[in-house]
């Protein structure tokens, strides 16, 4: 049954996904409809999660917005996501990064993956 | 046809041309066999039987194996009848599959609902209950059940704790949003009563079903009329011609002088038949 369900969606499916891992910081490009007219919305941030699977996996992207932080949960097969790309890649220590809500400022940042290391 | 029979599979989510996405439950329905036909004269309505879902066949006993034989179509699960207006559509052992639905198509959904045991007034019919604290011990209870000393007993039907689920359920109008023919499959929006695996009957909307009948007998009516307003037609065509003959050999020396009166003439006594 569960195969069954997979095949169900398997056509709604992004056949390349864009590649990214959560401590990354990546500018989510998306279409917004507003008023009958469709625009392109561009979301830049610190991914924080990823949850789900198959057509249900979303991720969910931090920043902050004038000291306001703002969090948005994209799904990740959606075709309103037009483009994810990856400014900086961090090097985290765990899946979810829900801690940064706590933090201000210096210590709310995530350290950079240096190629060499 | 009016309805498949399925089984739940489970629900999902999709994403509509708009980008919206949309809740949507799997259904694995068909493919059914026509298994019986119940005619007016035989059994005094017309419906036929579909049979759905795989069964052993050292299960069946002998009545179920004859009835099976009858039809030749193995031994099904599920036997299921559906009410027709005429049987002689269908035959016996024919498939009934999934592609009877269209996308943006809507189905009326029918299961078990899942069973929740003995529940509580809260629960079972949304019962307030009482206050959580100030010591009154009155958390989720019950309340009144009804007047004192007249009646001095409990109307039959008032609502009480007491077992929960497991009816058979229905849910309306819900929109098929996806086919997939080859896994026969449905994705239908919106959630739908029972476990996974459970067993459903898929029916067309109620409206959509009167549009159905509606449309069958305005296409009727209509040929009726047509046969009607036929008959009368060819009369009149047919005395038209007849006239025109009868003209012709009346003045046959008239139509060498001028033609337009005559045409003129003829004109006018058509008008005359018709009124």
């Amino acid at each position: 049954m569960d195969s069954l369900l997979k095949r169900a969606t398997t056509e709604m499916l992004k056949k390349e996904l864009p590649h990214f891992f959560v401590g990354d910081t990546v500018r989510v490009i998306s279409k917004v409809f507003e008023g009958g007219s469709e625009r392109v919305h561009a979301f830049e941030g610190v991914v924080i999660s990823r949850s789900g699977r198959g057509v249900s996996e979303t991720f969910t992207v931090r920043k902050l917005s004038y000291g306001i932080g703002v969090e948005r949960v994209f799904p990740l097969h959606s075709p309103q996501i037009k483009k994810v790309s990856v400014i900086k890649s961090g090097r985290v220590r765990r899946a979810k990064l829900y801690y940064l809500r706590k933090k201000t400022g210096k210590a709310a940042r995530v350290k950079e993956k240096k190629l060499n290391e | 046809m009016v309805g498949i029979l399925g089984e739940k599979v489970g629900m999902s989510q999709v994403f509509s041309e708009k980008g919206e996405t949309l809740p949507v439950t799997v259904i694995k329905a068909g493919p059914c066999f026509v298994v019986q036909k119940k005619s007016d004269s035989k059994e005094g309505y017309n419906a036929i039987q579909l049979g759905y879902g795989e069964r052993k066949e050292k299960s069946l006993n002998k009545p179920e194996k004859g009835h099976f034989e009858k039809a030749k179509v193995g031994s099904l699960k599920y036997l299921r009848e559906f009410r027709v207006e005429n049987v002689d559509e269908y035959q016996l052992g024919q498939e009934i599959r999934v592609d009877m639905f269209k996308v943006g198509d809507y189905v009326d959904v029918k299961g078990t609902s899942k069973g929740k045991g003995f529940a509580g007034g809260v629960k079972r019919w949304g019962f307030r209950g009482g206050p959580a604290s100030h010591g009154s011990g009155h958390h989720r209870r019950v309340g009144s059940i009804g007047a004192s000393s007249f009646p001095s007993r409990v109307i039959p039907g008032t609502k009480m704790p007491g077992r929960m689920g497991g009816n058979s359920t229905v849910t309306k109008k819900l929109e098929v949003v996806k086919i997939i023919p080859e896994e026969n499959l449905i994705l239908v929006k919106g959630a739908i009563p029972g476990v996974k695996k459970g067993f459903l009957v898929i029916l067309k909307s109620k409206k959509q079903r009167k549009q159905e009948t509606q449309e069958k007998q305005e296409v009727q009516e209509k040929k009726e009329k047509e046969k009607k307003e036929e008959k009368p037609k060819k009369q009149e065509t047919q005395e038209k011609q007849e006239t025109q003959k009868k003209q012709e050999k009346q003045e046959p020396q008239k139509k060498q002088e001028k033609q337009k009166p005559q045409e003129k003439q003829e004109k006018q006594e058509k008008q005359e038949k018709q009124s």
